[in-house]
Protein backbone atom coordinates (compact mmCIF):
# COMPACT_ATOMS: atom_id res chain seq x y z
CA UNK A 1 0.00 0.00 0.00
CA UNK A 2 1.10 3.33 -0.97
CA UNK A 3 1.62 5.86 1.52
CA UNK A 4 -0.32 8.95 -0.45
CA UNK A 5 -4.02 8.38 -0.09
CA UNK A 6 -5.96 7.18 -3.20
CA UNK A 7 -9.26 8.37 -3.90
CA UNK A 8 -11.05 7.48 -6.98
CA UNK A 9 -14.42 10.66 -6.95
CA UNK A 10 -13.64 13.15 -4.87
CA UNK A 11 -10.80 14.50 -6.78
CA UNK A 12 -13.92 15.49 -9.53
CA UNK A 13 -16.48 16.91 -7.34
CA UNK A 14 -16.95 20.94 -7.09
CA UNK A 15 -16.67 21.86 -10.36
CA UNK A 16 -19.88 22.03 -12.93
CA UNK A 17 -17.94 21.16 -15.92
CA UNK A 18 -16.92 17.99 -14.33
CA UNK A 19 -19.80 16.51 -15.16
CA UNK A 20 -19.59 16.01 -19.33
CA UNK A 21 -19.21 13.23 -21.33
CA UNK A 22 -15.83 14.77 -22.63
CA UNK A 23 -14.59 15.22 -19.20
CA UNK A 24 -15.18 11.79 -18.32
CA UNK A 25 -13.93 10.44 -21.13
CA UNK A 26 -10.28 12.38 -21.09
CA UNK A 27 -10.41 12.83 -17.55
CA UNK A 28 -11.66 9.50 -16.40
CA UNK A 29 -10.71 6.51 -18.85
CA UNK A 30 -14.71 7.04 -19.20
CA UNK A 31 -16.66 4.31 -20.58
CA UNK A 32 -13.26 1.96 -21.30
CA UNK A 33 -14.19 -0.01 -18.59
CA UNK A 34 -18.01 -0.41 -19.95
CA UNK A 35 -16.46 -1.27 -23.44
CA UNK A 36 -13.81 -4.11 -21.70
CA UNK A 37 -16.94 -5.76 -20.46
CA UNK A 38 -19.35 -5.71 -22.96
CA UNK A 39 -16.74 -6.68 -26.04
CA UNK A 40 -14.14 -8.88 -24.12
CA UNK A 41 -16.18 -10.26 -21.18
CA UNK A 42 -18.80 -12.66 -19.96
CA UNK A 43 -21.59 -11.87 -17.44
CA UNK A 44 -19.91 -14.14 -15.14
CA UNK A 45 -16.44 -12.98 -15.35
CA UNK A 46 -18.11 -9.29 -14.64
CA UNK A 47 -19.69 -10.93 -11.40
CA UNK A 48 -16.55 -12.67 -10.19
CA UNK A 49 -14.19 -9.24 -10.60
CA UNK A 50 -16.84 -7.66 -8.49
CA UNK A 51 -16.52 -10.37 -6.04
CA UNK A 52 -12.87 -10.31 -6.01
CA UNK A 53 -13.31 -6.61 -5.14
CA UNK A 54 -14.99 -6.69 -1.88
CA UNK A 55 -17.56 -4.19 -2.69
CA UNK A 56 -19.99 -4.19 0.05
CA UNK A 57 -23.35 -1.85 -0.71
CA UNK A 58 -22.63 1.43 -0.02
CA UNK A 59 -26.23 2.20 0.60
CA UNK A 60 -25.88 1.34 4.20
CA UNK A 61 -26.47 -2.61 4.50
CA UNK A 62 -23.02 -3.38 3.29
CA UNK A 63 -24.12 -6.36 1.30
CA UNK A 64 -21.46 -7.69 -1.06
CA UNK A 65 -22.50 -6.44 -4.68
CA UNK A 66 -20.90 -9.40 -6.65
CA UNK A 67 -22.60 -11.55 -4.23
CA UNK A 68 -25.98 -9.44 -4.79
CA UNK A 69 -25.80 -9.70 -8.74
CA UNK A 70 -25.08 -13.47 -8.58
CA UNK A 71 -28.44 -14.29 -6.97
CA UNK A 72 -29.97 -12.77 -10.28
CA UNK A 73 -31.45 -15.88 -11.93
CA UNK A 74 -29.66 -16.63 -15.01
CA UNK A 75 -32.01 -16.92 -18.41
CA UNK A 76 -35.92 -17.59 -18.35
CA UNK A 77 -38.17 -15.41 -19.76
CA UNK A 78 -38.95 -12.52 -17.50
CA UNK A 79 -37.01 -9.58 -17.99
CA UNK A 80 -34.53 -8.68 -15.46
CA UNK A 81 -34.24 -5.24 -14.11
CA UNK A 82 -31.07 -3.52 -12.22
CA UNK A 83 -32.42 -0.45 -10.23
CA UNK A 84 -30.20 2.36 -8.97
CA UNK A 85 -31.20 3.35 -5.42
CA UNK A 86 -30.86 7.22 -5.58
CA UNK A 87 -33.46 7.93 -3.05
CA UNK A 88 -30.35 8.97 -0.56
CA UNK A 89 -33.23 9.39 2.41
CA UNK A 90 -30.96 8.36 5.56
CA UNK A 91 -30.62 11.69 7.44
CA UNK A 92 -26.75 12.97 7.58
CA UNK A 93 -25.77 11.22 4.08
CA UNK A 94 -25.51 13.84 0.99
CA UNK A 95 -22.69 11.80 -1.02
CA UNK A 96 -25.15 10.25 -3.78
CA UNK A 97 -25.98 13.97 -4.41
CA UNK A 98 -22.39 15.03 -5.43
CA UNK A 99 -21.77 11.78 -7.39
CA UNK A 100 -24.89 12.42 -9.45
CA UNK A 101 -23.40 16.14 -9.80
CA UNK A 102 -20.24 16.12 -10.53
CA UNK A 103 -19.83 12.04 -12.31
CA UNK A 104 -23.22 11.22 -13.56
CA UNK A 105 -21.59 9.35 -16.45
CA UNK A 106 -19.62 6.94 -13.60
CA UNK A 107 -22.99 6.33 -12.80
CA UNK A 108 -24.43 5.33 -15.75
CA UNK A 109 -20.67 3.16 -16.88
CA UNK A 110 -21.57 1.33 -13.96
CA UNK A 111 -25.16 0.43 -14.52
CA UNK A 112 -24.46 0.13 -17.78
CA UNK A 113 -21.66 -2.84 -16.54
CA UNK A 114 -23.97 -3.84 -13.98
CA UNK A 115 -27.01 -4.34 -16.53
CA UNK A 116 -24.43 -6.41 -18.56
CA UNK A 117 -23.47 -8.63 -15.49
CA UNK A 118 -27.59 -9.62 -14.96
CA UNK A 119 -28.54 -9.60 -18.08
CA UNK A 120 -30.76 -6.41 -17.73
CA UNK A 121 -31.75 -4.11 -20.74
CA UNK A 122 -33.89 -1.61 -19.63
CA UNK A 123 -32.76 0.16 -16.19
CA UNK A 124 -33.85 2.47 -13.74
CA UNK A 125 -32.33 5.21 -11.51
CA UNK A 126 -34.60 5.63 -8.99
CA UNK A 127 -34.16 9.13 -7.15
CA UNK A 128 -35.69 11.28 -4.42
CA UNK A 129 -37.80 13.57 -5.25
CA UNK A 130 -36.81 16.85 -3.69
CA UNK A 131 -32.90 15.93 -6.12
CA UNK A 132 -34.88 17.91 -8.52
CA UNK A 133 -32.19 18.77 -10.14
CA UNK A 134 -29.97 16.38 -10.14
CA UNK A 135 -32.55 14.28 -12.05
CA UNK A 136 -32.57 16.76 -14.62
CA UNK A 137 -28.39 16.18 -14.79
CA UNK A 138 -28.95 12.70 -14.61
CA UNK A 139 -31.03 12.84 -18.14
CA UNK A 140 -28.96 15.19 -19.56
CA UNK A 141 -25.91 12.53 -18.93
CA UNK A 142 -28.08 9.49 -20.56
CA UNK A 143 -28.37 11.74 -23.78
CA UNK A 144 -25.15 12.59 -23.85
CA UNK A 145 -24.15 9.17 -23.31
CA UNK A 146 -27.25 8.01 -25.99
CA UNK A 147 -25.80 10.51 -28.98
CA UNK A 148 -22.24 8.86 -27.84
CA UNK A 149 -24.04 5.19 -28.54
CA UNK A 150 -23.01 4.62 -24.90
CA UNK A 151 -26.72 3.51 -24.33
CA UNK A 152 -29.23 2.21 -26.60
CA UNK A 153 -29.67 -0.46 -29.07
CA UNK A 154 -26.59 -2.28 -29.49
CA UNK A 155 -23.84 -0.56 -27.82
CA UNK A 156 -20.11 -0.71 -28.96
CA UNK A 157 -21.63 -2.68 -31.99
CA UNK A 158 -22.88 -6.11 -29.57
CA UNK A 159 -26.24 -7.57 -28.95
CA UNK A 160 -25.96 -5.68 -25.79
CA UNK A 161 -28.74 -3.01 -25.05
CA UNK A 162 -29.73 -0.72 -22.58
CA UNK A 163 -32.05 2.10 -22.25
CA UNK A 164 -31.96 4.18 -18.77
CA UNK A 165 -35.61 5.28 -16.92
CA UNK A 166 -34.62 8.52 -14.53
CA UNK A 167 -37.74 8.07 -12.06
CA UNK A 168 -38.58 10.45 -9.67
CA UNK A 169 -39.97 10.01 -5.99
CA UNK A 170 -41.99 12.25 -4.23
CA UNK A 171 -40.58 12.86 -0.42
CA UNK A 172 -40.93 9.25 1.62
CA UNK A 173 -37.75 8.38 4.26
CA UNK A 174 -39.27 4.31 3.61
CA UNK A 175 -38.32 4.35 -0.45
CA UNK A 176 -34.68 3.65 0.18
CA UNK A 177 -35.63 0.55 1.63
CA UNK A 178 -35.12 -1.61 -1.29
CA UNK A 179 -38.77 -2.98 -2.00
CA UNK A 180 -40.18 -0.24 -0.75
CA UNK A 181 -38.40 1.82 -3.61
CA UNK A 182 -40.03 -0.86 -5.41
CA UNK A 183 -43.58 -0.54 -4.61
CA UNK A 184 -42.70 3.20 -5.28
CA UNK A 185 -41.35 2.53 -8.85
CA UNK A 186 -44.64 0.31 -9.48
CA UNK A 187 -46.72 3.25 -8.93
CA UNK A 188 -47.57 2.40 -5.40
CA UNK A 189 -47.55 3.26 -1.54
CA UNK A 190 -43.60 2.99 -0.38
CA UNK A 191 -44.35 -0.01 1.57
CA UNK A 192 -42.04 -2.34 2.12
CA UNK A 193 -42.71 -5.97 0.58
CA UNK A 194 -42.54 -9.15 2.88
CA UNK A 195 -39.34 -10.91 2.29
CA UNK A 196 -38.56 -13.73 0.62
CA UNK A 197 -39.06 -13.28 -2.07
CA UNK A 198 -36.22 -11.64 -2.36
CA UNK A 199 -35.94 -8.86 -5.06
CA UNK A 200 -33.41 -11.00 -6.77
CA UNK A 201 -36.26 -13.55 -7.31
CA UNK A 202 -39.11 -11.27 -7.63
CA UNK A 203 -38.57 -7.93 -7.50
CA UNK A 204 -39.52 -4.59 -10.28
CA UNK A 205 -42.97 -6.11 -11.74
CA UNK A 206 -42.60 -9.38 -10.24
CA UNK A 207 -39.10 -9.84 -12.35
CA UNK A 208 -35.89 -10.67 -10.87
CA UNK A 209 -34.40 -7.28 -10.01
CA UNK A 210 -30.63 -6.02 -8.60
CA UNK A 211 -30.90 -2.46 -6.44
CA UNK A 212 -27.81 -1.05 -5.92
CA UNK A 213 -26.76 2.52 -4.38
CA UNK A 214 -25.31 5.09 -6.36
CA UNK A 215 -21.68 4.89 -4.92
CA UNK A 216 -22.25 0.99 -5.19
CA UNK A 217 -22.32 1.55 -8.86
CA UNK A 218 -20.39 4.13 -9.63
CA UNK A 219 -17.37 2.18 -8.25
CA UNK A 220 -17.96 -0.94 -10.92
CA UNK A 221 -15.77 1.20 -13.63
CA UNK A 222 -13.17 1.62 -11.27
CA UNK A 223 -13.65 -2.35 -10.31
CA UNK A 224 -13.19 -3.03 -14.01
CA UNK A 225 -10.41 -0.15 -14.72
CA UNK A 226 -7.82 -1.22 -11.65
CA UNK A 227 -9.13 -5.23 -11.51
CA UNK A 228 -11.02 -6.72 -8.99
CA UNK A 229 -8.39 -7.12 -6.44
CA UNK A 230 -6.45 -4.30 -6.52
CA UNK A 231 -9.60 -2.47 -5.65
CA UNK A 232 -10.09 -4.71 -2.96
CA UNK A 233 -6.40 -3.97 -1.56
CA UNK A 234 -7.49 0.15 -1.85
CA UNK A 235 -9.00 -0.89 1.64
CA UNK A 236 -6.81 -1.06 4.86
CA UNK A 237 -9.24 -4.02 6.23
CA UNK A 238 -9.80 -7.34 5.20
CA UNK A 239 -13.54 -7.59 4.32
CA UNK A 240 -13.81 -4.11 2.68
CA UNK A 241 -12.53 -3.39 -0.51
CA UNK A 242 -11.95 -0.20 -2.07
CA UNK A 243 -12.54 3.27 -1.05
CA UNK A 244 -15.48 5.28 1.28
CA UNK A 245 -17.46 8.78 0.61
CA UNK A 246 -18.05 10.42 4.30
CA UNK A 247 -20.74 12.29 4.72
CA UNK A 248 -19.09 14.72 7.83
CA UNK A 249 -21.74 16.83 9.33
CA UNK A 250 -22.75 18.62 12.09
CA UNK A 251 -20.46 20.36 14.80
CA UNK A 252 -17.37 20.24 13.01
CA UNK A 253 -15.24 23.33 11.82
CA UNK A 254 -14.95 21.77 7.89
CA UNK A 255 -18.37 19.40 7.37
CA UNK A 256 -18.40 18.04 3.76
CA UNK A 257 -17.59 14.96 1.84
CA UNK A 258 -14.11 13.05 2.64
CA UNK A 259 -13.24 9.79 0.28
CA UNK A 260 -10.91 7.96 2.51
CA UNK A 261 -9.53 3.98 1.74
CA UNK A 262 -11.96 1.68 3.64
CA UNK A 263 -11.04 0.85 7.23
CA UNK A 264 -7.67 3.68 6.54
CA UNK A 265 -8.83 5.96 9.57
CA UNK A 266 -10.27 5.76 13.17
CA UNK A 267 -13.19 7.90 13.87
CA UNK A 268 -11.44 10.69 15.79
CA UNK A 269 -9.12 11.07 12.55
CA UNK A 270 -11.87 11.43 10.87
CA UNK A 271 -13.41 14.13 13.24
CA UNK A 272 -9.94 15.83 13.86
CA UNK A 273 -8.14 15.80 10.77
CA UNK A 274 -10.24 15.81 8.16
CA UNK A 275 -13.23 18.06 9.97
CA UNK A 276 -10.63 20.26 11.36
CA UNK A 277 -12.52 19.33 14.75
CA UNK A 278 -14.71 20.58 16.68
CA UNK A 279 -16.31 24.04 15.73
CA UNK A 280 -15.47 26.79 18.31
CA UNK A 281 -13.74 24.50 19.95
CA UNK A 282 -16.24 23.02 22.09
CA UNK A 283 -15.98 20.01 23.70
CA UNK A 284 -17.19 16.42 21.78
CA UNK A 285 -19.91 15.01 23.22
CA UNK A 286 -21.30 12.67 21.05
CA UNK A 287 -21.17 10.90 17.67
CA UNK A 288 -23.88 9.32 15.46
CA UNK A 289 -21.31 7.38 13.10
CA UNK A 290 -23.66 5.97 10.67
CA UNK A 291 -26.94 8.30 9.64
CA UNK A 292 -29.57 8.89 12.09
CA UNK A 293 -30.38 5.16 12.48
CA UNK A 294 -27.27 4.15 14.08
CA UNK A 295 -27.12 3.94 17.58
CA UNK A 296 -24.74 6.68 19.15
CA UNK A 297 -20.87 7.06 20.33
CA UNK A 298 -20.07 8.85 23.45
CA UNK A 299 -16.54 11.17 23.35
CA UNK A 300 -14.88 8.33 24.56
CA UNK A 301 -15.43 5.81 21.90
CA UNK A 302 -14.15 7.49 18.50
CA UNK A 303 -10.72 5.42 18.66
CA UNK A 304 -12.67 2.57 16.88
CA UNK A 305 -11.52 2.34 12.79
CA UNK A 306 -14.37 3.77 10.92
CA UNK A 307 -15.23 0.18 9.08
CA UNK A 308 -18.28 -1.85 9.05
CA UNK A 309 -17.14 -4.77 11.33
CA UNK A 310 -15.24 -2.45 14.40
CA UNK A 311 -18.09 -0.05 14.78
CA UNK A 312 -20.41 -3.56 14.62
CA UNK A 313 -18.03 -4.85 17.77
CA UNK A 314 -18.95 -1.53 19.91
CA UNK A 315 -22.45 -2.01 18.80
CA UNK A 316 -23.36 0.46 16.62
CA UNK A 317 -23.25 0.66 12.75
CA UNK A 318 -21.44 2.45 9.42
CA UNK A 319 -24.42 2.34 7.68
CA UNK A 320 -24.24 4.96 4.41
CA UNK A 321 -20.85 6.58 5.92
CA UNK A 322 -22.91 9.35 7.32
CA UNK A 323 -21.21 11.01 10.84
CA UNK A 324 -22.96 13.25 12.43
CA UNK A 325 -21.09 15.11 15.06
CA UNK A 326 -22.65 16.90 18.32
CA UNK A 327 -20.78 18.95 20.93
CA UNK A 328 -21.48 19.52 24.51
CA UNK A 329 -23.86 22.26 23.75
CA UNK A 330 -26.48 19.86 22.53
CA UNK A 331 -29.37 19.50 24.69
CA UNK A 332 -29.71 15.68 23.56
CA UNK A 333 -33.25 14.36 24.94
CA UNK A 334 -34.21 16.89 22.61
CA UNK A 335 -31.64 15.64 19.53
CA UNK A 336 -33.21 12.41 20.37
CA UNK A 337 -36.51 14.05 20.20
CA UNK A 338 -35.70 15.04 16.81
CA UNK A 339 -34.13 11.68 15.92
CA UNK A 340 -37.71 10.37 16.86
CA UNK A 341 -39.90 12.18 15.17
CA UNK A 342 -37.77 11.76 11.72
CA UNK A 343 -39.25 8.07 12.52
CA UNK A 344 -42.89 8.54 13.25
CA UNK A 345 -42.87 10.38 10.74
CA UNK A 346 -41.59 8.18 8.36
CA UNK A 347 -43.42 4.97 9.56
CA UNK A 348 -45.51 3.32 6.88
CA UNK A 349 -47.70 2.34 9.63
CA UNK A 350 -47.87 -1.15 7.94
CA UNK A 351 -46.48 -3.39 10.81
CA UNK A 352 -47.92 -2.22 14.38
CA UNK A 353 -44.61 -2.38 16.80
CA UNK A 354 -43.32 0.49 14.32
CA UNK A 355 -46.79 1.76 13.60
CA UNK A 356 -47.51 2.43 17.27
CA UNK A 357 -44.25 2.51 18.84
CA UNK A 358 -42.32 5.26 17.21
CA UNK A 359 -45.22 7.73 18.31
CA UNK A 360 -45.42 6.45 21.59
CA UNK A 361 -41.48 6.74 21.48
CA UNK A 362 -41.58 10.29 19.94
CA UNK A 363 -44.70 11.79 22.75
CA UNK A 364 -42.74 10.26 25.66
CA UNK A 365 -39.60 12.12 24.54
CA UNK A 366 -41.55 15.01 23.71
CA UNK A 367 -43.12 15.09 27.16
CA UNK A 368 -40.02 14.67 28.92
CA UNK A 369 -38.36 17.66 26.55
CA UNK A 370 -41.11 19.51 28.07
CA UNK A 371 -40.96 19.15 31.81
CA UNK A 372 -43.48 16.77 32.00
CA UNK A 373 -41.53 14.07 32.32
CA UNK A 374 -42.32 10.71 34.53
CA UNK A 375 -40.42 8.69 36.54
CA UNK A 376 -41.00 5.39 34.59
CA UNK A 377 -40.26 6.89 31.35
CA UNK A 378 -37.11 5.75 30.46
CA UNK A 379 -37.71 2.31 31.43
CA UNK A 380 -41.04 2.70 28.71
CA UNK A 381 -39.01 4.20 26.28
CA UNK A 382 -36.09 1.36 27.35
CA UNK A 383 -38.74 -1.43 26.93
CA UNK A 384 -39.94 0.12 23.57
CA UNK A 385 -37.22 0.00 21.53
CA UNK A 386 -36.76 -3.48 22.87
CA UNK A 387 -40.36 -4.58 21.16
CA UNK A 388 -39.97 -2.71 18.21
CA UNK A 389 -36.26 -3.82 17.22
CA UNK A 390 -36.38 -6.83 15.77
CA UNK A 391 -40.27 -7.03 15.38
CA UNK A 392 -41.22 -5.58 11.76
CA UNK A 393 -41.00 -6.19 7.92
CA UNK A 394 -38.16 -3.69 7.37
CA UNK A 395 -35.30 -1.71 9.44
CA UNK A 396 -36.96 1.59 9.57
CA UNK A 397 -38.35 -0.42 13.29
CA UNK A 398 -34.73 -1.22 14.38
CA UNK A 399 -33.74 2.03 12.58
CA UNK A 400 -36.40 4.13 15.16
CA UNK A 401 -35.06 1.62 17.98
CA UNK A 402 -31.18 1.57 17.82
CA UNK A 403 -30.97 6.01 18.62
CA UNK A 404 -33.70 5.50 21.70
CA UNK A 405 -31.87 2.74 23.19
CA UNK A 406 -28.70 3.62 22.95
CA UNK A 407 -28.99 7.58 23.98
CA UNK A 408 -30.25 6.61 26.70
CA UNK A 409 -28.04 3.71 27.90
CA UNK A 410 -25.01 6.11 27.04
CA UNK A 411 -26.24 9.16 28.56
CA UNK A 412 -28.76 8.38 31.03
CA UNK A 413 -28.19 11.38 33.45
CA UNK A 414 -28.90 14.06 31.01
CA UNK A 415 -32.44 12.60 30.69
CA UNK A 416 -32.99 11.85 34.67
CA UNK A 417 -32.08 15.71 35.08
CA UNK A 418 -34.94 16.28 32.42
CA UNK A 419 -37.08 14.68 35.33
CA UNK A 420 -38.47 16.14 38.02
CA UNK A 421 -38.91 13.30 40.86
CA UNK A 422 -42.58 13.04 41.63
CA UNK A 423 -43.67 13.33 45.26
CA UNK A 424 -45.20 10.91 46.46
CA UNK A 425 -49.14 10.61 46.53
CA UNK A 426 -49.07 14.36 44.99
CA UNK A 427 -50.65 14.20 41.23
CA UNK A 428 -48.52 15.37 38.92
CA UNK A 429 -51.26 16.85 37.11
CA UNK A 430 -54.02 19.19 38.14
CA UNK B 1 -62.07 0.94 -18.32
CA UNK B 2 -61.35 2.65 -20.69
CA UNK B 3 -57.80 4.58 -20.42
CA UNK B 4 -58.40 7.05 -23.79
CA UNK B 5 -58.66 10.35 -22.62
CA UNK B 6 -59.76 13.38 -24.86
CA UNK B 7 -56.84 16.31 -23.37
CA UNK B 8 -59.97 18.43 -24.33
CA UNK B 9 -62.50 17.42 -21.51
CA UNK B 10 -59.26 17.26 -18.77
CA UNK B 11 -58.68 19.72 -16.45
CA UNK B 12 -54.84 18.53 -17.17
CA UNK B 13 -53.08 20.05 -20.51
CA UNK B 14 -51.87 18.50 -23.40
CA UNK B 15 -48.27 19.09 -21.99
CA UNK B 16 -49.54 16.37 -19.32
CA UNK B 17 -50.89 13.52 -22.15
CA UNK B 18 -47.16 14.75 -24.31
CA UNK B 19 -45.51 13.71 -21.37
CA UNK B 20 -47.13 11.05 -20.65
CA UNK B 21 -47.22 9.66 -24.10
CA UNK B 22 -43.44 10.12 -23.61
CA UNK B 23 -42.77 7.64 -20.92
CA UNK B 24 -44.87 5.00 -21.53
CA UNK B 25 -42.74 2.91 -23.46
CA UNK B 26 -40.30 3.15 -20.50
CA UNK B 27 -42.53 0.80 -18.23
CA UNK B 28 -43.79 -2.53 -18.51
CA UNK B 29 -46.91 -1.43 -16.64
CA UNK B 30 -48.90 1.65 -17.22
CA UNK B 31 -50.04 2.19 -13.17
CA UNK B 32 -45.66 3.14 -12.72
CA UNK B 33 -46.48 5.89 -14.40
CA UNK B 34 -48.77 6.98 -11.67
CA UNK B 35 -45.74 8.87 -9.96
CA UNK B 36 -44.83 10.66 -13.13
CA UNK B 37 -48.25 11.69 -13.42
CA UNK B 38 -48.41 13.05 -9.88
CA UNK B 39 -45.67 15.23 -10.21
CA UNK B 40 -46.58 16.50 -13.95
CA UNK B 41 -50.21 17.20 -12.81
CA UNK B 42 -48.84 18.90 -9.72
CA UNK B 43 -46.66 21.21 -11.98
CA UNK B 44 -50.13 22.66 -13.47
CA UNK B 45 -51.73 23.84 -10.34
CA UNK B 46 -48.93 23.94 -7.43
CA UNK B 47 -50.98 21.56 -5.75
CA UNK B 48 -53.60 18.16 -6.73
CA UNK B 49 -56.94 19.18 -6.39
CA UNK B 50 -59.54 16.29 -6.79
CA UNK B 51 -59.99 17.54 -10.25
CA UNK B 52 -56.69 16.74 -11.23
CA UNK B 53 -56.48 13.18 -9.03
CA UNK B 54 -59.53 12.24 -11.11
CA UNK B 55 -57.80 12.70 -14.45
CA UNK B 56 -54.71 11.32 -13.52
CA UNK B 57 -56.79 7.87 -12.15
CA UNK B 58 -58.74 8.33 -15.58
CA UNK B 59 -55.43 8.57 -17.70
CA UNK B 60 -53.94 5.48 -15.97
CA UNK B 61 -56.89 3.60 -15.75
CA UNK B 62 -57.75 2.95 -12.27
CA UNK B 63 -60.61 4.26 -9.53
CA UNK B 64 -59.92 7.83 -8.14
CA UNK B 65 -59.18 6.38 -4.56
CA UNK B 66 -55.79 4.45 -5.70
CA UNK B 67 -54.32 7.62 -7.04
CA UNK B 68 -55.27 9.22 -3.75
CA UNK B 69 -53.90 6.55 -1.70
CA UNK B 70 -50.56 7.07 -3.31
CA UNK B 71 -50.60 10.84 -3.38
CA UNK B 72 -51.47 10.54 0.17
CA UNK B 73 -48.31 8.64 1.02
CA UNK B 74 -45.66 11.30 -0.45
CA UNK B 75 -45.11 14.34 1.83
CA UNK B 76 -43.95 15.88 -2.04
CA UNK B 77 -47.43 15.71 -3.34
CA UNK B 78 -49.72 18.98 -1.87
CA UNK B 79 -53.63 17.77 -1.29
CA UNK B 80 -53.95 21.29 -0.22
CA UNK B 81 -52.94 24.58 -1.71
CA UNK B 82 -49.57 25.95 -1.31
CA UNK B 83 -48.02 29.52 -1.44
CA UNK B 84 -46.56 30.78 -4.36
CA UNK B 85 -43.32 30.27 -2.73
CA UNK B 86 -43.25 26.60 -0.66
CA UNK B 87 -40.55 26.92 2.23
CA UNK B 88 -39.53 23.90 3.32
CA UNK B 89 -36.95 24.54 6.09
CA UNK B 90 -34.47 20.73 7.02
CA UNK B 91 -35.03 20.54 10.62
CA UNK B 92 -33.70 17.24 11.15
CA UNK B 93 -30.54 16.13 13.07
CA UNK B 94 -27.73 18.00 10.97
CA UNK B 95 -29.28 21.15 9.91
CA UNK B 96 -30.95 21.58 13.77
CA UNK B 97 -26.90 20.94 15.14
CA UNK B 98 -26.01 24.20 13.25
CA UNK B 99 -28.75 26.65 13.86
CA UNK B 100 -32.64 25.12 11.96
CA UNK B 101 -34.72 25.90 14.81
CA UNK B 102 -33.32 29.38 14.96
CA UNK B 103 -34.58 29.91 11.34
CA UNK B 104 -37.77 28.19 11.51
CA UNK B 105 -38.37 30.91 14.37
CA UNK B 106 -37.70 34.00 12.66
CA UNK B 107 -39.72 32.54 9.46
CA UNK B 108 -42.61 32.06 11.37
CA UNK B 109 -42.05 35.98 13.26
CA UNK B 110 -41.35 37.74 9.97
CA UNK B 111 -44.12 35.98 8.12
CA UNK B 112 -46.82 35.95 11.07
CA UNK B 113 -47.86 31.75 10.17
CA UNK B 114 -46.75 29.07 12.05
CA UNK B 115 -45.20 25.63 10.53
CA UNK B 116 -47.60 24.37 8.04
CA UNK B 117 -49.86 27.50 7.62
CA UNK B 118 -49.41 29.76 4.16
CA UNK B 119 -49.48 33.72 4.51
CA UNK B 120 -52.93 35.15 3.89
CA UNK B 121 -51.80 37.01 0.49
CA UNK B 122 -50.76 33.32 -0.81
CA UNK B 123 -47.29 34.35 -1.04
CA UNK B 124 -45.82 31.71 1.30
CA UNK B 125 -46.15 28.44 3.12
CA UNK B 126 -43.81 27.14 5.22
CA UNK B 127 -42.84 23.62 6.30
CA UNK B 128 -40.95 22.13 8.75
CA UNK B 129 -38.37 19.48 6.07
CA UNK B 130 -37.36 16.10 7.20
CA UNK B 131 -33.58 15.50 6.09
CA UNK B 132 -32.88 17.07 2.38
CA UNK B 133 -29.62 15.57 1.98
CA UNK B 134 -27.72 18.84 1.95
CA UNK B 135 -25.88 18.45 5.54
CA UNK B 136 -22.25 19.18 4.65
CA UNK B 137 -23.65 22.49 3.54
CA UNK B 138 -26.22 22.74 6.64
CA UNK B 139 -28.45 24.53 7.38
CA UNK B 140 -30.36 24.14 4.20
CA UNK B 141 -33.82 24.65 3.40
CA UNK B 142 -36.04 24.31 -0.55
CA UNK B 143 -37.97 27.19 -2.35
CA UNK B 144 -40.26 25.20 -4.36
CA UNK B 145 -37.65 22.97 -6.15
CA UNK B 146 -34.66 25.01 -5.53
CA UNK B 147 -32.15 24.39 -2.14
CA UNK B 148 -31.11 26.94 -0.80
CA UNK B 149 -27.79 25.81 1.70
CA UNK B 150 -25.60 27.28 3.97
CA UNK B 151 -28.34 29.46 5.50
CA UNK B 152 -28.14 32.18 8.42
CA UNK B 153 -30.92 34.43 9.13
CA UNK B 154 -29.60 37.11 7.06
CA UNK B 155 -29.61 35.12 4.33
CA UNK B 156 -32.78 34.03 4.81
CA UNK B 157 -33.99 37.13 5.12
CA UNK B 158 -32.87 38.31 2.07
CA UNK B 159 -34.36 35.65 -0.07
CA UNK B 160 -38.11 36.65 1.63
CA UNK B 161 -37.42 40.46 1.29
CA UNK B 162 -36.89 39.20 -2.76
CA UNK B 163 -39.55 36.57 -2.77
CA UNK B 164 -42.07 39.03 -1.57
CA UNK B 165 -41.75 41.87 -3.76
CA UNK B 166 -41.42 39.42 -6.42
CA UNK B 167 -44.41 39.78 -8.96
Amino acid sequence: MSAEVQTLFIQHFGKDSNRTLSYYQSQQSGYVAAKTVVTTMTPDQVIEEVKKSNLRGRGGAGFPTGMKWSFIPKGGDKPKYLVCNADESEPGTFKDRDLIRYTPHGLIEGMIIGAYAIGCKHAYIYIRGEYTREARLLNEAIQEAKSAGFLGEKIFGTDFSLNITVHRGAGAYICGEETGLLNSLEGKRGEPRVKPPFPAISGAFGCPTAVNNVESLASIPHIIRLGGEAYSKLGAVEKSGGTRIISLSGQVKRPGLYEIQAGSKTLRQIIYDLGGGMKKEKKLKAVIPGGSSAPVLTADEIDVIYDIEPLMKIGTMMGSAAIMVVSESVDLPKLLWRITKFYAHESCGQCTPCREGCHWMESILHRICHGQGREDDLDTLTSLAGNIGGKTLCALGDAAAGPVASFIKKFRPEFEAKITPVVRGQKRYA
Amino acid sequence: MSTSVAPQESVLSPKFYEAMKALEPQYPRKTALILPALHQAQSEFGWLPKEALEAVAQYIGVHPAQIREVASFYTMFNLKPVGKTHLKICTNVACVLRGADDLVSFCEKKLGIACGETTPDGKFTLSEEECLGACGTAPAMMANDDYIENLDIPKLNDFLERSQHER
